[in-house]
């Protein structure tokens, strides 16, 4: 076992903190007030090579392991949690499917624009009356001549506004259903009968945008099927449970903040003549706080490595996402906690923090659904 | 254009510093990072390289953490790194230092040589002036705005109440104040090609130095940690009688006036 981290891992990982400390830190209050990203943040993502973390070098990424890219995201996570999701939409479930499962001419026609950042990748499964329950998507998809014809409406599409290239998964075969009759397709969001609903009003993600994505007889050439027409579901299946692992990196990164950012506090705020950090009952919280969060890192890291070694993840994948967004989401409490009346003030991000947080126990899978999968998975293993 | 550049590795501005048992800074666990006017002379060598064409190597003298600081630069766009460890020097100074980096300098190629003008740690403002009174160069300190043409520096800095512009021909020694250039990160690829650009490691030996030659001559005799600032007063109370217990404090208490 080597639990040593590559120096060249750690000298981006240190660009990545500089970029967030320095740069993102700067326009966060701006982000919240605007919900925008302001564009300059974005243009030096790009420069930086943040948006191909998860291509490969021979079609413009990285070509980072997927423990890698999880070591980054961690350092990501720090940030304003709406910036961070525009990137991470885009590196998780919106170029995963492409990268994975892409015929070589999908591969060459998008995937260098997608590394640069120059096109931004969306992923569109959820619909009104599918959420948790993906067999049920109504959006269709009928071959006419050599072009497939969209029909139906997706909803809660992250980045759909400012997306160019959707990873869109529909209905080819109803009597099949979800076993043999969905299919996924890359869709640019110029091709005819694509439109944009409007803007999703949300919690929190501010500067991250979801909204509806609408196909009214949307064409889509032959070419732009993802994988084998009829493979859709297990497609999704295998997008999101990549997302798994890398959304619990972010998550494992905004409790690094929010700890270091309660210890800080902690350490200034006197109360009864003393810093409140003398207190047993803040130390306790700090303590656990850092406990969980080192748990859930190396859980996040151990799923990470097993994805890279080709095992399979679809248990571990569901329990290290169902795990970190719960710890950060209990992180996030007692970060405001920590900071009394100031915690539940927008003039500190752990306000912002923890109505970020609540979504990770939400998207992607709920955590209902993560223990469902888990639970099946295991009760297989000790079938009698 | 040929560019050398001399960064020094520094406590991170935000480290903590304290003494260890033996009445030194203590050096532990404590995060080190490219002296930011370093960057600054980094980034200028970069733009130069940019517009003119060239190469740009950067030269360190220090201990074994250094590769650090190199590698950020070859990251950022430097061609190669040179790095001269300190091992088997006790106690160093700037003329240590300049003499080790002027005697490796003898065997570059250089049109220009770069250095911020001062290091944030002991901010001592010399070793760069050093180099340059060795190796007999023209020098120019605290720029913040530099042009090369036909084999001149074009150089502007700030001085009281103005600019003062000085031309000196190449090659030359030029140091880089705050205001010269807004340094880039190093990207995600920079990072990933730094790995395969060269970096040499150099012994004092190996520069056909020792003893004498690189000894210190000047030797700090203790260091001690300022005292911690006392607590302010917040003088209430009406204006005009505020001002009037500000200035009998500041009489009588403090003593300034
Ligand atoms: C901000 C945001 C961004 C999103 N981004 C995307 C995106 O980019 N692409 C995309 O395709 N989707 C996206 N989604 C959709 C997201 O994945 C779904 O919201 C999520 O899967 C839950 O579905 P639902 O909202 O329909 O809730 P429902 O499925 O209606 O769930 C409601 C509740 O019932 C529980 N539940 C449901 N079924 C069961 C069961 N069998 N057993 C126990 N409990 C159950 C759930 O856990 C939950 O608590 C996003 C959502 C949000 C809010
Ligand atoms: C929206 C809002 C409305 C409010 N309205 C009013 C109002 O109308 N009138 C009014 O007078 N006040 C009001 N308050 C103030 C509120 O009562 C205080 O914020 C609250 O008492 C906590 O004080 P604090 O914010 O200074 O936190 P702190 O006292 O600094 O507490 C920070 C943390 O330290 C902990 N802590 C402090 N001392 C100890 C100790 N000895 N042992 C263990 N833990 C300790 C606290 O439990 C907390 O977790 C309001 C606050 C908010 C946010």
């Amino acid at each position: 076992m080597d639990f040593h981290i590559p120096e060249e891992i750690l000298d981006m990982k240190r660009t990545i903190r500089a970029f967030i400390d320095k740069d993102v830190e700067a326009c966060s209050r701006q982000i919240e007030e605007e919900d925008r990203i302001p564009p300059h943040l974005i243009d030096k993502a790009r420069e930086l090579g943040l948006f191909g973390m998860s291509i490969p070098e021979e079609y413009g990424g990285l070509g980072l392991s997927m423990l890698e890219r999880c070591l980054l995201l961690e350092e990501l996570g720090r940030a304003n949690m709406g910036f961070v999701t525009y990137i991470a939409a885009h590196v998780g479930i919106g170029t995963t499917g492409i990268v994975e499962l892409g015929s070589e001419e999908l591969k060459k026609k998008y995937l260098p624009a997608l590394a640069s950042g120059e096109k931004l990748g969306a992923f569109a499964l959820t619909e009104p009356d599918a959420g948790s329950d993906a067999t049920n998507i109504k959006t269709t998809a009928v071959l006419k001549g050599d072009k497939w014809i969209l029909n139906g409406r997706k909803h809660f599409i992250t980045n759909a506004p400012e997306a160019d290239v959707f990873t869109v998964i529909a209905v080819t075969d109803r009597e099949k259903g979800a076993r043999g009759g969905f299919t996924a397709f890359i869709v640019e969001k110029d091709f005819p009968g694509l439109s944009i609903g409007t803007i999703e009003k949300k919690m929190g993600l501010r500067g991250s945008h979801t909204a509806e994505v609408i196909f009214e007889n949307c064409e889509v050439p032959r070419e732009n099927v993802l994988g084998e027409v009829g493979r859709g579901y297990a497609s999704a299946l295998r997008i999101l449970s990549r997302g798994r692992v890398m959304l619990a990196a972010r998550c494992v990164g905004a409790c690094n903040k929010l700890i270091e950012l309660s210890a800080r506090y902690a350490q200034q705020r006197v109360q009864f003549g003393k810093p409140i950090a003398s207190f047993q009952a803040i130390q306790w919280m700090l303590a656990e706080m850092a406990t969980e969060t080192e748990a859930a890192r190396w859980f996040t890291y151990r799923v990470a490595w097993m994805v890279d070694q080709g095992l399979p993840v679809i248990k571990e994948g569901a329990m290290v996402k169902f795990f970190a967004s719960e710890v950060l989401n209990r992180v996030a409490d007692k970060a405001v906690q920590i900071h009394g009346g100031m915690g539940y003030m927008k003039e500190f991000p752990v306000e912002r923090f923890y109505r970020d947080a609540r979504i990770t126990r939400i998207y992607e899978g709920t955590n209902e659904i993560q223990r469902m999968i888990i639970a099946r998975e295991l009760l297989k293993e000790f079938e009698v | 254009m040929k560019i050398v550049v001399l960064p020094k590795q520094t406590f991170d501005t935000e480290a903590k510093i304290t003494l260890d048992a033996a009445g030194k800074i203590n050096r532990e666990g404590v995060n080190l990072i490219m002296n930011p006017y370093d960057e600054f002379a980094v980034e200028e060598a970069l733009r130069l390289k940019e517009k003119h064409g060239g190469e740009v190597t950067v030269v360190s003298f220090g201990g074994p953490k250094v590769p650090d600081i190199l590698r950020q630069a070859l990251a950022m766009g430097a061609d190669k790194a040179v790095h001269v460890g300190d091992e088997g020097l006790e106690e160093i100074d700037e003329h240590t230092t300049a003499t080790i980096l002027a005697k490796l300098l003898r065997d570059l190629e250089y049109d220009l040589i770069l250095a911020g003008w001062r290091a944030i740690d002991d901010g001592s403002a010399q070793v760069a002036g050093r180099v340059a009174e060795i190796l007999g160069l023209p020098m120019v300190n605290m720029v913040i705005k530099l042009d090369i043409a036909e084999g001149k520096a074009v150089a502007s800095r700030e001085i009281e109440g103005g600019y003062e512009v000085v031309e000196v021909p190449l090659p030359a020694v030029i140091t880089a104040q705050k205001g010269l250039n807004e340094p880039r990160y190093p990207t995600m690829k920079g990072i990933m090609q730094a790995k395969k650009k060269p970096m040499q490691k150099l012994t004092i030996a190996d520069l056909g130095l020792g003893g004498e030659e690189v000894a210190p001559k000047v030797r700090a005799r203790r260091y001690y940690l300022p005292s911690p600032r006392s607590q302010g007063k917040i003088i209430t109370g009406e204006p005009a009688e505020a001002a009037a217990e500000l200035v009998r404090l500041l009489r009588e208490e403090a003593k300034v006036v």
